[in-house]
């Protein structure tokens, strides 16, 4: 059966969300084996196992932090070369695509970025995308293996498929080149106890309606009253009303929660573009003529101030 | 200190999009520009020349013959010269085959460091700074919100989801910008009327050495299938708040099950 190389992420003792979308969908084309950086704790190969990959590739290489993506790269590169899988499968996100980018290169595969789906048609591996925006779906063969593909965050619900895993530890030599790039500083940012903007179920959101920091607060307990993810527009993080790591859109994260509430957002092309496969939208905007509303499931044109507290208010005394 | 700009000719974010039948975009048709993102490069460096940290600043381009545009913007911004590597064998090309071309290129010209947009606007793949820094066998330090040279060495910041981190990266070397870094500056009727006289020096596949076939539709990795309009999103309840939206918000969000 042919082999899909998937590259897993870990926060601590848990396999990352996007990483187990992936095992599902590599599935799809045969056996995944996991790839993963450090040591996994055993809560993290039984997770694996669990989401059916049969082998896992531990590269420890506690240096490896200090170099940006490249011996990341290099790692996913040998193993590929050592293995010809049908398939190398990564998580879409700044670092993702760097490594996508240099397997590709390394081993002349054909590349799609950004997929939300695949399908295996003729052997050969096919995939969906949504490109321009949001406003075109395209479907691409790859036609030089292994097909190194990328995917967005919640393109498929995570389902196990229960196998053993083989563990094999693999060395890595940072090379040269990789050790040009070196991480001098890290400032860690202040966790706000609220779910992952990627991962969340429900997000809300604020823009440039919002008017101020101080309004942003009202932002902020919808989110917490609805146990969401906090996000912004550009706009309301160029000005520092919600910090950058917050921003839905075209520079920012692509996400497709179950629940978007737009607050004082207009709703831009480049905005849309990172939010528009939500499952509900719901908008809240002072104009009628607001493009968001063009997409809302459910429209509030009035002003957010009074708005979202009495919704907060609503939502707070309806569950208790 | 020698800086190449990789800018790309991109359809206007907001034109209607017109595809071809081997589904490549048709890039004559749709009115085009110089990618908003890639004027984040340009404008760093502009400034590294204006801070005295480069000497010379040259814009490099792959594109149809339109794609001049963009390089007169970029020339008009404050970069000296451009590059334009233009053959018809290039049409169709993926990430792969656009990649061999501007690494081909940046080579030919000679740079120290070679700056990058964060995306192309039409692509969207931020695959191509990876990508080039490969073929070129360089290293690379990619989404960069901040960028400083001194003595053969850039400092850039990176603001990531739980840290923002400080990378030094050894030149020669290729870095990719967002759009956290300033803003870009519009240029000045003067400055465009300049920009007309600066050189713009076209290339083709023989003159990076590059044979046809090793680019273009035929052969990339990829072929694509079939490109559709997505379906539409189909609005739905629209109110006007009168005091109670928040009661008939909540009935709705209780409906679709998001109080339980
Ligand atoms: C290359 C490029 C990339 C970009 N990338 C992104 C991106 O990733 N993400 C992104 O979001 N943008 C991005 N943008 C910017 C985008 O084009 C818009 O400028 C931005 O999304 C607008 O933000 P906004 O909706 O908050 O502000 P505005 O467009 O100014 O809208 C504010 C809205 O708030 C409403 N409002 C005002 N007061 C109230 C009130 N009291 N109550 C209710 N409603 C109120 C107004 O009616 C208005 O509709 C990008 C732009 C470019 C050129
Ligand atoms: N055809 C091109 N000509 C010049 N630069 C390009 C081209 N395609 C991509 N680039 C550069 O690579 C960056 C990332 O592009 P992409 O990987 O297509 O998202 C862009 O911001 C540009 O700086």
């Amino acid at each position: 059966m042919s082999e899909v190389l998937v590259l897993v992420e870990t926060s601590g003792s848990t396999v990352r969300i996007p990483s187990l979308e992936l095992l599902t969908l590599a599935r799809r084309l045969g056996e995944p084996s996991a790839v993963l950086f450090g040591s996994p704790e055993d809560s993290v190969v039984a997770a694996l196992a669990e989401h059916g990959a049969t082998t896992l590739y531990a590269v420890p290489a506690p240096e490896m932090e200090e170099f940006l993506s490249l011996p990341k790269a290099e790692a996913v590169t040998d193993l590929a070369r050592r293995l010809s899988p049908t398939a190398v499968f990564i998580t879409s996100s700044p670092e993702g695509k760097d490594i996508a980018a240099r397997v590709a290169v390394a081993l002349d595969s054909g590349i799609i970025t950004d997929a939300v789906d695949v399908t295996s048609e003729d052997g050969d591996v096919v995939a969906t995308q949504s490109i321009v925006a949001g406003r075109f779906v395209a479907t691409t063969r790859v036609v030089r293996s292994p097909a190194v593909l990328t995917f967005r965050p919640n393109s498929v619900e995570p389902s196990p498929a229960p196998s053993s895993a083989t563990l094999e530890t693999v060395d890595l030599s940072v090379s040269e080149v990789a050790r040009g790039a070196r991480v001098v500083a890290t400032t860690p940012k202040e966790s706000t106890g609220r779910p992952d903007l990627t991962d969340a179920a429900v997000v809300v959101a604020g823009g440039r309606g919002v008017g101020s920091a101080e309004g942003f607060a009202k932002v902020e307990s919808l989110a917490d009253a609805l146990g969401a993810a906090v996000g912004a527009s550009r706009t309301a993080t160029d000005v520092g009303w919600a910090p950058h790591e917050s921003q839905i859109g075209q520079t920012g994260k692509t996400i497709a929660p179950a629940l978007y509430v737009a607050a004082g957002i207009s709703g831009a092309i480049q905005h849309r573009a990172g939010m528009q496969s939500s499952k509900t939208i719901v908008a809240v905007n002072k104009d009628p003529k607001a493009p968001i509303f063009g997409i809302a499931d459910f429209g509030v044109v009035g002003d957010l101030h009074t708005v979202l507290p009495a919704l907060t208010e609503e939502i707070v005394r309806r569950r208790t | 200190m020698k800086v190449v700009v990789l800018a790309k000719y991109v359809p206007e974010p907001t034109a209607t999009w017109a595809f071809e039948a081997d589904h490549t975009l048709a890039r004559e048709s749709v009115e085009g520009r110089l990618s908003e993102l890639d004027e984040y490069a340009v404008e760093q460096a502009v400034r590294l020349k204006e801070a005295g940290a480069a000497d010379e600043v040259v814009v490099l381009t792959v594109g149809p013959a339109k794609a001049v545009d963009a390089l007169r913007k970029a020339l008009a911004m404050g970069a000296d010269r451009a590059v334009h590597v233009s053959d018809e064998a290039i049409a169709g090309s993926d990430a792969l085959g656009t990649s061999r071309v501007l690494a081909a290129a940046a080579d030919k010209e000679g740079f120290d460091l070679v700056l990058t947009g964060m995306a192309s606007t039409d692509a969207e793949m931020s695959v191509m700074p990876s990508m080039v820094a490969a073929r070129l066998g360089l290293p690379q330090a990619t989404f960069a919100g901040a960028l400083s040279v001194e003595g053969g060495t850039a400092t850039i910041s990176r603001d990531l989801d739980t840290a923002t981190t400080e990378v030094t990266v050894t030149l020669p070397a290729v870095i990719s910008l967002t759009d956290q870094t300033d803003e870009a500056r519009y240029p000045a009727f003067k400055a465009i009327m300049m920009a007309k006289k600066k050189p713009v020096e076209t290339r083709s596949l023989a003159d990076l050495g590059i044979a046809a076939g090793d680019v273009g539709l035929e052969a990339a990795g990829t072929s694509v299938l079939s490109i559709a309009p997505a379906p539409q999103r189909q609005a739905g309840t629209i109110i006007t708040d009168e005091g109670d939206a928040a009661t008939q918000l909540a009935d709705f969000l209780a409906a679709r099950g998001f109080l339980r």
